[in-house]
């Protein structure tokens, strides 16, 4: 399942990245390499830079200094290889973010349709099999106002996958979800995890990161202070700010 | 002259109206829909040329505008048919494309501020270039969000088009001159009735616009 390159480069590296707004430095000297197939949570106090790491990788933001390849290619600066490089690296947003003027289906077939010039049949075959995975095969003809937001969350998942990336970006995907929606998106993401795909989870769902991260990155003030598998991390964290930090989020 | 040549007369004259007002629509959706993307391209010299040309044509008088295209275009030897009354209905409505197409701009550009900028890099996301993002999910909702006051735009325009009627072109005001000519007893009479021809016209637009935006409303 697990797709090895002959020889074994990471999926994504990011080298000596460095990021700012104006004066404000949001990312400071970020190295991370990321293995085919590894699921990479990443967690953090607010502000500590987490969304401007994700969306780093597929040049949503600039970079000022540094690195980052995908799957051995540099980023491109613009235009069409940019575009093409997107393709492969698929992102879900924490408001869903789904194109309101569309259908369901509509959604999750524009991509493969208009970049990966898909014929219509093929897409829409493709798609409400995704649609079938994700749970929603029965709403691919409403608009995504007329879903709830665990629904709209997986359609995104659903129009992400469409383009078949090598890796995927979730950026705090359940932090807009009513409590009692988080499991049907997390349940999605864990199936999607054995599976095999390559991922990148800015999230503080514990349970999540247990039961299908490799490894956590513990960010603050822009910087990785801490990488560690799951279960160590939760129960010894090794700097201050991580445990300052898990202390925080544990009483709640 | 009686009334039934006189009706015969305005017909010509609704329909020159009409003609100028349907080519304008293109000219100027298509020209404002054009400045509007230039106005939010990644580009700054596309932004800024977008920009002086919406400040310059917008804030000249569209009696000016007509003057520059009647006048300037000939001396340019810029001419789009050999029928002198052909040649005066382009340049007519080029002015009026070209001056309305600011107003365009400006009303879609309000819209595109409107859509929530995390569908735009969700498009991006997917690998879709600025044009097909501009294309298939900014502009097709912006102008759904701009109905209404697009609408005011347009009968705005449809109202120019009597400018014109200085300019050589044969529409409903230079109809209504040539029946006042003919019938000086039926001043009245004949102002009224152009009067009720625009508001009809004007009024059939607004039911369009009404009717576009009750079917074209998007849920969210
Ligand atoms: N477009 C921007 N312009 C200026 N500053 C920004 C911008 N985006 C983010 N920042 C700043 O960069 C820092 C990191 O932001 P980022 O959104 O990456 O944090 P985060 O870890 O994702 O936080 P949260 O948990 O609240 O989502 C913050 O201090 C933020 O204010
Ligand atoms: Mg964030």
């Amino acid at each position: 399942m697990i797709q090895h390159t002959s020889e074994q480069r990471p999926l994504v590296q990011m080298r000596q990245v460095q990021k700012f707004f104006g004066d404000f430095q949001a990312l400071k000297d970020i190295d991370l390499d990321i293995q085919a197939g590894e699921v990479v949570v990443v967690i953090g106090p607010s502000g500590s830079g987490k969304s401007t790491l994700c969306r780093t990788i597929n040049r949503l933001e600039t970079i000022d200094s540094g690195e980052i390849l995908i799957d051995g290619e540099k980023l491109p600066e613009e235009g069409a290889r940019l575009a093409k490089l997107r393709s492969d690296v698929g992102m879900v947003f924490q408001s869903f973010n789904l194109f309101a003027h569309k259908t369901i289906l509509e959604n999750v077939t524009l991509g493969p349709m208009k970049v990966r010039r898909l014929p219509a049949a093929k897409a829409k075959e493709e798609a409400m099999a995704l649609l079938e995975r994700v749970g929603v095969a029965h709403q691919a003809q409403k608009y995504p106002a007329q879903l709830s937001g665990g629904q709209q969350q997986r359609v995104a998942i659903a129009r992400a996958l469409a383009m078949k990336p090598k890796v995927m970006l979730f950026d705090e995907p359940t932090s807009a979800l009513d409590p009692e929606m988080i499991n049907e998106v997390l349940d999605v993401m864990v199936t999607l995890a054995k599976e095999g795909m390559t991922m990148v989870v800015v999230t503080h769902e514990m349970g999540f990161a247990r039961k299908a991260a490799n490894r956590v990155v513990f960010m603050a003030d822009g910087q990785i202070v801490e990488v560690a598998e799951p279960e160590e991390f939760f129960t010894n964290p090794q700097s201050a700010r991580a445990k300052d930090f898990l202390s925080k989020i544990l009483t709640h | 002259m009686d009334i039934f040549d006189l009706s015969g007369l305005f017909l010509s004259g609704a329909w020159g109206t009409l003609r100028l007002f349907l080519l304008a629509l293109v000219g100027s959706l298509a020209l404002g829909t054009l400045l509007a993307a230039m106005r939010v391209s990644p580009t700054p010299v596309l932004r800024g040329a977008a920009a002086t040309y919406v400040t310059v044509v917008r804030n000249t008088p569209l009696t000016l505008v007509m003057f520059f295209c009647a006048f300037g275009l000939p001396i340019l030897d810029i001419q789009f048919a050999s029928d002198r009354g052909l040649n005066s209905f382009f340049y007519a409505s080029l002015a009026l494309s070209a001056y309305t197409a600011c107003f365009v701009a400006e009303t879609l550009r309000s819209g595109i501020a409107a859509i929530p900028v995390g569908q735009a890099e969700a498009a991006r996301a997917i690998g879709l270039s600025f044009r097909q993002t501009l294309s298939l999910i900014v502009l097709p909702q912006a102008f759904r969000t701009v109905i209404p006051p697009l609408g005011s735009v347009v009968i705005a325009m449809l109202k120019n088009t009597s400018i014109a009627s200085a300019f050589n072109n044969r529409e409903l005001i230079s109809a209504m001159r040539s029946g006042i000519e003919i019938r000086g007893d039926m001043v009245i009479t004949i102002l009224i009735a152009t009067a009720l021809i625009y508001l009809v016209l004007a009024l059939g637009l607004g039911r369009i616009f009404d009717l576009l935006e009750r079917k074209l409303v998007i849920l969210r």
